[in-house]
């Protein structure tokens, strides 16, 4: 039999998202009943969500998940944090057994806050230190993997198709005010539990449909700035960039849309805004590398809110719907409709152009 | 008769709707794809959000959906009729062949992607609303016709629309200043004697969807046709 891998299947997968731009948060229900008309969007090989707002009484401390391949590992894994975190609380990620997600591994989570010595040790800001530390426990093989690393959310993922992952991890149990959420149809590379979607690096997650043909150009660049792509698929690289565009560059979410998907030269040509055009060009001289192409539709996730972008060509389908304070995001309107029957407003952002959601001033998170 | 596709997935949505009447309305629909595929000699009405490729290889029966639908509506369709009260997803009519396609809204992107015809085989869609780019990529055949009936101010068409047509007829209600179409196509204005080939279309968008004909007519239409003389270089590869 031939293995995921060693087999190219072009097809689907499934994203959607919900945020609330007054804060309020709901339960992960109504994201996983989003995802069943989107079933065969997926293949049973990887489905997760993102929710932000979930540790509001631990919303100071970064919640590390882990996926831990033996008892022995978790061990010396949290001697490892010990000596460089204060660890506020330790516990197993409570799951359902169910007959749809087997060969779990130990997952388990850890709320903690980087030790202010080690910080002015190595004259780093707790992100930065944060950041080192999931690359280095990621690119070190040793069976534990760092699959959520940011403060007050969290993701959750697995082998298995997205509607029993939400079962399997009690998300009913959860209230965020965004959800993002990926069914998942590996096409190219293995379908194991890291791999599967969001990729998350501190609060940053990404949940993606589709295939990066400049994944290798992407890699390169973005791997000399200390990120290490370790997790045999395409789309963790965005997440770096992103990271690497917000965090380190300071540009603004509109901004790093116009890097990851840049209009072509002749649509920028002829942009009548001098102002714009300046800028795109700006932008596109730049960071010629971190142009992503190939078919992409992507919700990107961040404390205070969200942004849906399509590659420039808009070789995937996505749908925005409004509703009250709320904001809907999906691979199909029919997975909007699940969440909200009577939403107000329905359309299809063009390639290339972000949809940018962040929380009204004054939420109470 | 109804069939309740609640809950039900899109295989025995299919098989329900291979046995019933030759005249039904599904309700409550929701993503169920391929509906109504390869299916020839029914009337069916759907209410709720049909799934992608709605009306797949369909060979004759008529499709009527009173909301949006979704992706690649009429993907490869042979004969008959879609109508759909709202907008569409993208690559609507994707390698059509047959039949036609009637949408009230608007179009995603690549309306009429690789749409072809053959002798009596003269597939049509009218968009009643506007279009994403790729309008058209790499028409081979058939008409496409977009009427641009939306109070926005948006252009009736995206960017690059017409990209490696080689074939076939498109109709663009209004002047499209703002339009920049490929070098290997030509545009003009469309002749008196080229509206009589639509009309008929037109007449039967209009009673479809309740507009008034000689409103939607009092305009001019541009009509592009590809320039064999000109013919399409590639644009993926060098950008």
């Amino acid at each position: 039999m031939n293995l995921e891998g060693k087999v190219r299947i072009p097809s689907g997968c499934a994203i959607a998202a919900v945020i609330s731009k007054k804060g309020k948060r709901m339960t992960g229900e109504s994201i996983i009943d989003a995802m069943k008309p989107m079933h065969d969007r997926s293949n049973g090989l990887g489905g997760g969500f993102a929710a932000y707002g979930i540790y509001p009484e631990y919303k100071e401390f970064y919640a590390f998940h882990f996926f831990f391949n033996s008892r022995e590992v978790r061990k010396s894994t949290e001697q490892f944090l010990k000596e460089r975190f204060e660890i506020v609380k330790s516990e197993i990620v409570p799951t359902r057994k169910i007959p749809a997600i087997t060969d779990e591994p130990i997952i388990w989570r850890y709320f903690v806050s980087p030790l202010q010595s080690v910080l002015k040790n190595l004259q780093l800001d707790e992100d930065e230190f944060v950041a080192r530390t999931v690359m280095k426990i990621n690119t070190e093989e040793n069976g534990a993997y760092i699959f959520s690393s940011g403060k007050n959310m969290g993701a959750f993922k697995a082998v298995g198709f997205p509607e029993d992952v939400g079962i399997f991890y009690k998300l009913d149990e959860y209230e965020g005010y965004t959800w993002t959420a990926h069914g998942r149809y590996p096409t190219n590379t293995p379908g194991w539990w890291g791999g599967a979607h969001p990729f998350t690096l501190l609060d940053y997650s990404i949940v993606h449909n589709g295939e990066i043909s400049s994944y290798d150009a992407n890699r390169r660049f973005i791997e000399m700035f200390g990120y290490k792509c370790t997790l045999q698929t395409d789309t963790e690289v965005i997440t770096y960039i992103m990271d690497y565009l917000l965090r380190k560059q300071g540009l603004t979410l509109g901004e790093t849309a116009s890097v990851i998907a840049a209009p072509f030269w002749s649509t920028i040509e002829n942009k009548t805004d001098i102002i714009d055009k300046e800028k795109h060009k700006y932008l596109r001289t730049l960071f010629p590398s971190l142009l992503v192409t190939g078919p992409f539709s992507i919700v990107f996730g961040f404390n205070g809110g969200l942004m849906a972008l399509n590659d420039r060509l808009k070789l995937r389908s996505m749908v925005v719907g409004e509703k009250d304070d709320r904001v809907y995001v999906a691979s199909e309107e029919a997975a909007i409709r699940v969440m909200e029957p009577n939403v107000d407003n329905i359309w299809a952002p063009t390639g290339g152009e972000p949809v940018i959601v962040t929380l009204e001033e004054g939420c109470e998170l | 008769m109804n069939i309740d596709a609640k809950n039900i997935d899109y295989k025995n949505l299919n098989s329900a709707l291979r046995e019933a009447d030759n005249n039904l309305k599904i309700v409550n629909c929701l993503g169920q794809r391929f509906i109504a595929a390869g299916v020839s000699d029914k009337k069916i009405k759907i209410e709720g959000i049909p799934g992608n490729a709605l009306g797949a290889y369909l060979n004759g029966a008529v499709i009527e959906v009173m909301g949006n639908a979704q992706d690649a509506v009429g993907d490869t369709m042979n004969n008959g009729e879609i109508i759909i009260h709202g907008n569409v997803g993208d690559a609507v009519g994707y390698a059509m062949r047959g039949g036609k396609i009637f949408v009230q809204g608007n179009a995603g992107y690549r309306a009429g992607i690789h749409m072809k015809a053959y002798r009596e085989k003269q597939p049509v869609i009218v968009i009643g609303g506007k279009c994403g780019s790729f309008l058209g990529e790499y028409q081979a055949g058939g008409t496409i016709i977009v009427l641009g009936l939306t109070d926005d101010d948006k252009n009736i068409v995206g960017n690059f629309p017409c990209t490696g047509m080689h074939g076939g007829k498109m109709y663009l209600r209004g002047s499209c200043d703002n339009i920049r179409f490929p070098k290997g196509v030509n545009v003009q204005k469309a002749t008196d004697e080229d509206m009589k080939e639509i009309l008929s279309y037109i007449k039967y968008f209009s009673q479809s969807f309740d507009y008034d004909v000689n409103k939607i007519l009092d305009s001019d239409f541009m009509l592009v046709t590809p320039d064999s003389k000109n013919p399409y270089k590639q644009m993926y590869v060098a950008n």
